[in-house]
């Protein structure tokens, strides 16, 4: 595959596990913030040839995992509500709420439709013209332009039947509620490829002064995070702190602003429950009170509870690299990767998950 | 078992259909034979030893790139017989139609049927069919049962995989999976994907004749791909799998489509393709003979039994670094994240 | 959730000032292809072009000169050139 190939290259891979090993004079800590960067560095089997010294931490990157269990029990009430469709990604479908999940819901009858984009969502509500679609938002930076594009067609198209139920979050946000954690230590942060091709990799610098916090943006591929792990590890060595981008062939600094229009057009800042953290100010999404008429939360009258982290669940103390999974009372005996609790847990990669299913020590 | 009604996953050939298995049909269904779990059990009797098999198809849609439903009812049930080395002799045809279901369209699957009965060599014997109303079936339920016959010296089990052996697979991976997957309204992607459903007894016979005592397990990676499948192999053979990133046969269609909606091939769903695990020492003869075939002609070696923790199947990766491949709990789902 | 690839352009309708139009592409990589969206791509891309596709839409377009750029800022010891690899 173009552009996708020639990162992958051996070639260019090998040397760049060799630089690393070099690039790391003191030790140091990062962590990543994308799912996909999850599931990339795992893919590659990273972890198995990090140098001694450098230690990489699961953020809460994958916004299905950091779903809230409230707004997860909301998505199946909706599901089971008669005359409702649900579409959705299909990361979201066997999260769990606090009784069951979207998976099972379908098997009790609620219809269920997994989708590729939100658009095939619309595609559905033009088709089944006598039920109400509500498309479940989550994501981030990286799907809330192509959700609000969506609902924007869906307004200029005068389609009566099509919601979205927005629990889109923002991402620098949460990074400042972990950050401003005293006992939370990290040296650096792999920056979301994909998230800042539309927020600009300059989002990224007042974290980077206020924190001391040395920032890469990486692309997906083995060269591009080789290559961010090596520069990571060259700030931290010379103490020369900034915002790099490794990612320049989809990276600008200033970021995608045609999206982030369209964005600004349907949606406002909102407060937003985090699984896992809580709930973090002006760190989610809402749709504008003008395009009311595509709000799940409007048209279906939804009343969320406040947020209640499940008990002994330590997730937020994970992913802030702080504990590790064995600290935790529910791990491996409530929460498993069958009946996930925490986010942690819930990722098929996420620090939780992978310490179960491969008895790492982390 | 936690849940109460069947789910979807119950059907995946993943975690949680074993589940089913151990925490249900074997509570109430237990011997000897059903209990070792293979593709199709062996019955000795005073005139020899019978392999006998029996699969339902329920896959939607029912036509697709490549099969239809009756295609694949016939090449799956033959080939759960040629993985334990068995020559397929006949099979029975059971069908569940659902009221209205279009008998143009019922014409099309037998006609399918006997075409691929009659290219493979082995016909249906016996047969049944019952309707149900509308809305309580999906157009077309097939069962389809299988008879072989085993000779003496033949013993393949996935039990016998040895430390050294190599693990073999006969072409490329995912083609079925991704091409049913990316039929599906939502998840649509056009291109040149197309389901592999073959019978693959005469690959089967060819490797038996030309390595008679070499050939340890064979395996059809349907359901769950062949991560699950080898996840099996390294369980009863009570050893580590090791794979090659590097060496897994995809076509690039496949690969680009899965990259797409987040599918990994490994974990997709293949229906004309089989692992064959053999002495270490044959391995470049087993890929000739494959290769020879036109069922095997993309075959590769893609890894090998070592010892290390039992039950584990492991990929090393072009940078030098290893992954852990689990078996999968359920369906594959597309993912954004 | 940035799970995301680059795709060809080999047709495009649309006007990319008029979000009433229908902004769509068509797009292909090894042999699979599929129509994106183009109301929320960063500038308007030419068929020929490639786009970064993520849940149907096209996010970013590639510049082949920047991607050349960033081959280069990749490589370190590797024999390769930046023209070599994305041949």
């Amino acid at each position: 595959m173009k552009y996708v190939d020639e990162y992958r290259d051996v070639s260019l891979a090998r040397p760049l596990v060799e630089e690393l090993k070099k690039a790391v004079t003191k030790p140091l800590r990062i962590m990543e913030v994308c799912g996909s960067h999850t599931m990339a560095v795992f893919r590659n089997g990273l972890r198995t040839i990090l140098p001694p010294g450098m230690e990489l931490v699961s953020g809460p990157g994958c916004p299905v995992c950091v779903t809230s269990a409230s707004h997860m029990d909301a998505f199946i009430s909706m599901a089971d509500r008669p005359g409702v469709r649900v579409a959705i990604f299909g990361d979201l479908f066997r999260v769990p709420g606090t009784k069951g999940s979207l998976a099972e819901a379908s098997s009790r009858g609620a219809k269920v439709d997994i989708v590729y984009s939100p658009m095939d969502a619309l595609d559905l509500a033009v088709k089944n013209p006598h039920e109400l679609v509500v498309f479940l938002g989550v994501g981030f930076e990286t799907t809330t332009p192509g959700i609000a594009a969506t609902i924007l067609t869906a307004h200029n198209t005068k389609v009566k039947n099509f919601t979205v139920f927005s629990t889109q979050k923002v991402m620098p946000a949460p990074m400042e509620a972990l950050l401003s954690d005293p006992a939370l230590k990290i040296d650096g942060l792999l920056c979301p490829g994909h998230v800042s091709s539309i927020i600009g990799a300059g989002t990224w610098e007042p974290l980077a002064k206020k924190y001391n916090l040395a920032c890469v943006v990486s692309g997906f591929e083995t060269a591009d995070l080789l290559k961010s792990l090596i520069l990571l590890a060259r700030q931290v060595g010379n103490n020369d702190i900034k915002v790099e981008n490794v990612y320049p062939r989809a990276v600008s600094w200033e970021g995608n602003l045609r999206a982030a229009k369209v964005v600004a057009e349907i949606f406002e800042p909102a407060d937003m429950d985090w699984r896992g953290l809580g709930r973090i100010p002006a760190s989610g999404l809402k749709i504008r009170d003008k395009y009311a008429e595509f709000d799940a939360e409007v048209r279906l009258d939804i009343k969320l509870p406040e947020a209640k982290e499940p008990k002994g669940c330590m997730c937020g103390n994970i992913l802030k690299g702080m504990s590790t999974p064995r600290e935790c009372p529910l791990f491996a005996t409530r929460c498993t990767t069958a009946n996930p609790i925490g986010p942690c847990m819930v990722s098929s990669e996420g620090t939780c998950a992978a310490y179960y299913k491969y008895g790492r020590d982390e | 078992m936690a849940e109460k009604t069947i789910l979807l996953d119950h059907g995946s050939g993943g975690l949680a259909s074993q589940q089913l298995i151990s925490d249900l049909f074997l509570k109430y269904l237990d011997n000897k034979t059903l209990h070792s779990l293979e593709d199709s059990a062996i019955l000795q009797n005073r005139r020899g030893r019978l392999a006998f098999t029996t699969d339902s198809y329920v896959v939607d849609p029912i036509f697709f790139p490549g099969g239809d439903i009756g295609k694949l009812a016939v090449h799956g049930t033959i080939n759960d017989l040629a993985m334990r080395g068995a020559t397929p002799y006949c099979l029975s045809l059971g069908l569940i139609l659902e009221e209205g279901f279009a008998l143009d369209e019922l014409e099309r699957i037998i006609i399918s049927i006997s075409e691929a009965c009659r290219e493979a060599g082995v016909p249906v014997v016996t047969g049944d069919t019952k309707v149900v109303p509308r809305g309580k079936g999906d157009k077309i339920f097939i069962n389809t049962s299988g008879i072989g016959f085993v000779a003496k010296d033949i013993d393949i089990s996935s039990k016998n995989a040895k430390e050294g052996d190599a693990v073999l697979l006969s072409g490329t991976m995912g083609d079925h999976g991704i091409t049913i997957m990316t039929r599906r309204a939502g998840i649509a992607v056009q291109g040149d994907l197309q389901s592999d459903t073959m019978p693959l007894h005469n690959l089967v016979a060819a490797l038996l004749a030309e390595l008679p005592g070499d050939v340890h397990t064979l395996r059809d990676p349907t359901r769950g791909g062949v991560a699950t499948t080898l996840n099996e192999v390294a369980a009863a053979s009570g050893l580590t799998i090791e794979l090659s990133d590097e060496s897994l046969p995809i076509r690039p269609q496949v690969r680009a489509a899965c990259e797409l909606l987040g599918l990994e091939p490994l974990y997709l769903a293949n229906e004309g393709k089989c692992l064959a695990i053999v002495s270490g020492n044959q391995a470049e003869k087993a890929l000739a003979v494959m290769r020879a075939t036109k069922e095997g002609k993309d075959a590769a070696i893609i890894g090998r039994l070592v010892a290390g923790r039992a039950g584990r199947v492991i990929v090393n990766t072009p940078v030098g670094g290893t992954r852990v491949v689990t078996p999968l709990h359920g369906m594959p789902l597309p993912r954004i994240c | 959730m940035c799970l995301a690839i680059p795709m060809r352009v080999i047709s495009v309708q649309g006007d990319p000032d008029d979000f009433t139009t229908h902004q769509l592409a068509t797009v292909d990589a090894d042999g699979i292809s599929r129509e994106v969206r183009l109301e929320i791509v960063d500038h308007w891309p030419a068929v020929g072009d490639y786009v970064i596709v993520h849940a149907g839409f096209a996010i970013h377009s590639l510049v082949e000169e920047e991607a050349l750029k960033n081959i280069a800022l990749l490589r370190e010891l590797a024999e390769k050139t930046p023209e070599e690899l994305l041949s």
